[in-house]
């Protein structure tokens, strides 16, 4: 089972190869990220393409000791439910109100797409799932850094949970704010992948993405979408919009 | 910093020079055009978070080494209210950033890495093709005999007193010449990348020794700007030199050969 799905990434990057060869100029199939003729996508995807061919899948990403924790600051969306936030989400931040105000009793994880069990989790459903606590580091696209310890379910089990195809080639996150965000197969089942509902021992702080954020951690903070609502598991690339890394005028992988 | 030698006039110049290699010229104003994309571009993310640390973390709720006043970005207090994580007082703290700061960095990081991939290119072919052709060993290799104490000092005070022999289009190159090339190509620009991959979290996953040799995420990147800043002296001092010995006509052994 796990070589097959892993097989499936890796004949995508065999195919890349060729266009890495090519500056990754072309990047018009479906399963790479879309450039829409701007240079610095391509540049972004030239170092994808590069990071899947040379770098193991299955490396793990250091993880400190308890005392190593550092201050964190909290970014970005602090609270969804605030409509002066930057990416406050017209659709969905009245909701996160009514959730923050129940201390997430009503609120559910949607999982749909390519799956085949499409369903919802609550948050006491996914605590009872398999566990994973690691003290990693958070490093944004800013230029800061911090340690913290998170602890949360592997999104490998969620997925798996839900009947995961094997012709998966993307995992999305949608948000109570404005972003969304997605990764490849082999970061969705990278092993440190979790979705962390646990900070420092304690509840994920609303400021931190309470309930649910993601955790990628072989790639810059911003991958790691906080406040999810819905996970879609899709069989090619969607740029998810406005809302979206390459929408907004990001790269997408940021692996470095 | 007034008088400066005429070429034709220098007896003690050698009297011709070969000028410079097609693919040497080729990469110079290569690696120009990146080195001035890379700086702007790295600039730009700098002003983003303008503070530097050492070892792995470093942010605003955490002091730093050295605040740089190249943006108004550091605003700790404009921070919401400090909560502990732990039940001890003096650990660390979470709080929320509550104003909007200047950020760039969707062109910015991606016009750097573009430019990084395009010169880490040129200086694989340049560096190649420099040991294969006896480039390197022959212009650029310092011998150890000219590395007495004693003979580059001399060169440097010949420098400050501009009385150096005047560069000829190409080389060879002087004693002080050679050395700064050199370690601009084979110290400098590869502390660049490696301190750059440094920073690289899905480049330290598995090579983590990286993270060990520098001290940690923060202090490679400190290293990372320190090196360049270095560099920027050399682009000033380089530029300077060739201002004095004649811009247009060391512009043009560059560009055309001769």
């Amino acid at each position: 089972m796990t070589d097959k799905r892993i097989s499936i990434p890796r004949r995508t990057f065999i195919r890349g190869m060729g266009a890495s060869a090519g500056v990754a100029v072309a990047g018009c199939s479906k399963t790479d990220p879309p450039t829409y003729g701007n240079l610095l996508r391509m540049g972004d995807n030239l170092t994808y393409k590069t990071h899947r061919l040379l770098l193991p899948e299955h490396s793990l990403a250091r993880e400190y000791d308890y005392s190593d924790i550092s201050s964190v600051p909290a970014i970005g969306t602090t609270n969804p439910a605030d409509s002066n936030q930057l990416l406050f989400n017209p659709e969905h931040g009245q909701a996160y109100e009514h959730l923050l105000a129940g201390t997430f009793a009503d609120w559910r994880l949607t999982v749909e797409g390519n799956v085949a069990k499409p369903g919802t989790f609550t948050l006491a459903d996914l605590k009872r799932m398999t566990s994973r606590t690691q003290i990693t580091r958070h490093t944004c696209e800013e230029g800061w850094s911090a340690i913290a310890q998170w602890t949360g379910v592997p999104l490998r089990a969620v997925l798996e949970a839900c009947g995961m195809q094997q012709d998966a080639k993307f995992v999305e996150f949608h948000s109570y704010d404005a972003i969304a965000d997605s990764v490849d197969m082999i970061d969705a089942l990278h092993p440190q992948t979790i979705l962390a509902y646990g900070m420092n021992g304690r509840d994920l702080p609303t400021g931190h993405g309470a309930p649910l954020r993601l955790r990628v951690e072989r790639q810059l903070g911003y991958k790691s979408v906080k406040f999810i609502r819905k996970i879609v598991v899709a069989n090619d690339f969607g740029d998810l919009g406005k809302g979206g890394p390459i929408g907004a005028g990001w790269a997408w992988y940021v692996g470095m | 910093m007034a008088e400066v030698a005429v070429p034709s006039n220098d007896i003690d110049a050698p009297a011709d020079s070969d000028g410079h290699l097609r693919w040497v010229r080729v990469c110079h104003w290569i690696v120009v055009a990146g080195f001035f994309t890379l700086a702007v571009s790295g600039i730009f993310i700098l002003m983003v978070y303008p503070r530097l640390h050492w070892g792995e973390v470093g942010n605003d709720l955490m002091p730093s080494i050295l605040d740089l006043p190249i943006s108004g970005n550091h605003r700790p207090d404009e921070y919401g209210t400090t909560t502990q994580f732990s039940a001890t007082a003096g650990g660390p703290v979470s709080a929320n950033r509550n104003y909007e700061i200047f950020n760039q960095n969707g062109w910015a990081r991606s016009l750097h890495f573009l430019a990084a991939w395009l010169l880490v290119a040129t200086g694989v072919i340049y560096v190649t093709a420099g040991l294969i052709s006896g480039h390197v060993r022959r212009d650029l290799l310092p011998r150890i005999k000219e590395l007495a104490p004693g003979a580059m000092w001399r060169d440097f005070k010949a420098h400050l007193r501009t009385q150096s022999k005047a560069a000829l289009g190409g080389p060879p190159y002087g004693l002080l010449q050679k050395l700064i090339y050199f370690i601009v190509i084979f110290v400098a620009l590869p502390l660049m990348v490696i301190t750059g991959l440094s920073m690289a979290p899905a480049i330290t996953a598995p090579f983590p020794i990286l993270l060990d040799v520098f001290g940690g995420y923060q202090s490679a990147r400190t290293i990372h700007f320190f090196c360049f800043a270095a560099l920027l002296l050399f682009v000033i001092a380089h530029v300077v030199m060739v201002v004095m010995t004649g811009f247009w006509k060391q512009v043009r052994a560059m560009t055309l050969g001769k």
